[in-house]
């Protein structure tokens, strides 16, 4: 009778042992998730006809005297402020993390790291700067040899190094080799990274088990199908060929298998929403953009991702919330800078095109 | 072969010692479980909402009642141990009752102190988030302590006619 108590009760990340290692960073997430700005937030923001006004209203929510010493106010010194603070929090949580929380931290901060190296990658084929490269990395996606990274001068260094120093070997292994860093559009380069690190990240998810892989398990598959649309929707009348955009759709989510053989010989957007058709959350999408002529496929993706993500919260007990609450802030991010160049353009008639969290 | 008679010539303070053993120590398992389950969360929750510090104590005193339940029956029953001179059977009954309800109490305690300490790490975290939901989630609290209750009750029926004469 005891065993049966060891099975079910003290399994890894199970209710009753989660709080031992991973208890206090849930509740501190959960407190950063409370300061997200809700809609009377907004609607205070709206209201603003300055951008001093904006943060004023600002230092009365969670985000504080964050723009005290700046003397003159751009949306893109708010984004980058807003941006610092979250990359802050994140910081403080990993440093605290100990595994697996930790490995489930870095894998998240993987994806920054595609996107960094892509940059420095495109930088180097074009011989810019180093270091003004750099400066444009995201923080999130820094790793120690990015430095000797933007030393190398050319292709073939840098693959070497990258194999190297980063944890992004086994995506660059598997799917490029050093003639194709070369050749390959940098859009591919991104996109199969990309795509290998999705693969890693749910199977990884998959073998934390319990309700982590169930959660990240849903929210990786909405990614997976919402790149394969959006890939397959970007490619129409370019020379992408079919066989090469069918590489680059991941192999999770919703869509897997039959939606993506579909998808791979759509032609028009008209194929492609009848690919996701018998997908209903999807097709949902397809029939709100058909409906608003406002809203792009964009935004009603962007909505969608913010319901999921607020979803992961209901649960307690799992490593879900530290993604949504990336997600989450990034949104919010985004909402701030659209209503600050709303207001800094005076273009009042479109502020309320942000999408509201809480 | 030895086995067979192994249960019979047991004695029976081998079973009452370790049944206020067990009494005492998996009861205190249990309360300690809930303690960090409710404590952790309450102090990552408490760093952004720090109005939740006190009130939500009142969770881990409900999971402290569940060793105190354990203490309790553990000095109830080892009032009952007397050294005798012979065994009888009355002995060999009070053997094991004092085990079995030592046994009871303590898996009773065990699963409620797991019980109060996940509700109160539930608890702690809504309250930070929404004040209103305190008083709510504390009565979940109450009917989980009360299983602790249960155990302690049955044990004392247990034992209530063992004595070693």
């Amino acid at each position: 009778m005891d065993w049966l108590l060891r099975l079910w009760v003290l399994q890894p990340g199970s209710m009753a042992t989660f709080n031992v290692d991973d208890g206090y960073l849930e509740g501190l997430c959960r407190g950063y998730r409370s300061g997200i700005l809700k809609t009377t937030d907004y609607a205070n923001l709206t209201q603003c006809d300055i951008l001093d006004d904006m943060k004023l209203h600002l230092a009365q929510t969670d985000y504080g005297d964050f723009l005290a010493n700046e003397s003159k106010l751009t949306p893109t010194l708010i984004a980058e402020k807003c941006r610092e603070k979250l990359i802050n929090e994140f910081f403080h949580l990993r440093a605290h993390a100990v595994e697996p929380l930790a490995t489930f931290l870095d894998y998240i901060t993987y994806g920054y790291m595609i996107d960094n190296i892509v940059l420095l990658i495109t930088g180097t084929l074009h011989e810019r700067d180093t270091s003004e490269l750099i400066e444009k990395c995201h923080p999130l996606g820094m790793f120690d040899a990015m430095a000797t990274l933007s030393m190398s001068h050319n292709v073939s260094d840098l693959y070497h190094s990258v194999l190297v120093d980063t944890p992004l070997a086994p995506y660059f292994v598997n799917c490029l080799s050093e003639e194709d860093l070369d050749e390959m559009n940098i859009e591919l380069i991104r996109n199969t990274l990309f795509k290998a690190y999705l693969e890693d990240f749910y199977h990884y998810c998959q073998t934390l088990g319990g309700t982590t892989a169930e959660v990240m398990g849903d929210l990786l598959k909405f990614e997976a199908d919402r790149r394969s649309i959006t890939i397959t929707i970007n490619s129409f009348g370019t020379e992408l060929t079919k066989d090469d955009r069918e590489k680059l759709y991941p192999e999770i989510g919703f869509l897997y298998p039959e939606g993506i053989a579909r998808l791979a010989k759509a032609e028009d957007i008209e194929q492609v929403r009848g690919a996701i058709d018998y997908c209903g959350a999807y097709r949902n999408l397809f029939q709100e953009t058909s409906f608003n002529a406002d809203k792009s496929l964009e935004d009603a993706f962007f909505e969608y991702e913010v319901e999921l993500n607020k979803l992961a919260f209901e649960q307690q007990f799992h490593y879900g919330i530290y993604y949504s609450y990336l997600k989450l802030k990034e949104q919010e991010i985004r909402n701030i800078v659209w209503i600050s160049e709303c207001v800094a353009q005076n273009m009042k008639s479109q502020i309320n095109q942000y999408i509201p969290i809480f | 072969m030895f086995l067979l008679n192994i249960l019979d010539d047991t004695d029976p303070y081998f079973w009452a010692f370790i049944g206020v053993g067990l009494a005492i120590g998996v009861s205190v398992a249990g309360a300690a479980w809930g303690i960090f389950i409710t404590g952790t969360s309450l102090l990552g929750a408490a760093v952004k909402a720090p109005r939740i510090r006190s009130k939500n104590l009142i969770s881990i005193i409900f999971c402290e009642a569940v060793a105190i339940y354990g203490i309790i029956m553990a000095i109830i029953m080892q009032t009952k141990l007397n050294e005798v001179s012979e065994l009888v059977l009355d002995d060999y009954y009070a053997g094991y009752s004092i085990f079995w309800a030592g046994m009871t109490v303590g898996l009773a305690n065990l699963a409620c102190g797991v019980c109060v300490g996940i509700c109160g790490s539930g608890c702690a975290l809504a309250d930070a988030q929404d004040g209103s939901l305190f008083v709510k989630m504390l009565i979940i609290e109450i009917f989980g302590s009360a299983l602790g209750l249960f155990g302690v009750i049955i044990g004392i029926i247990m034992t209530s006619n063992a004595n070693f004469d």
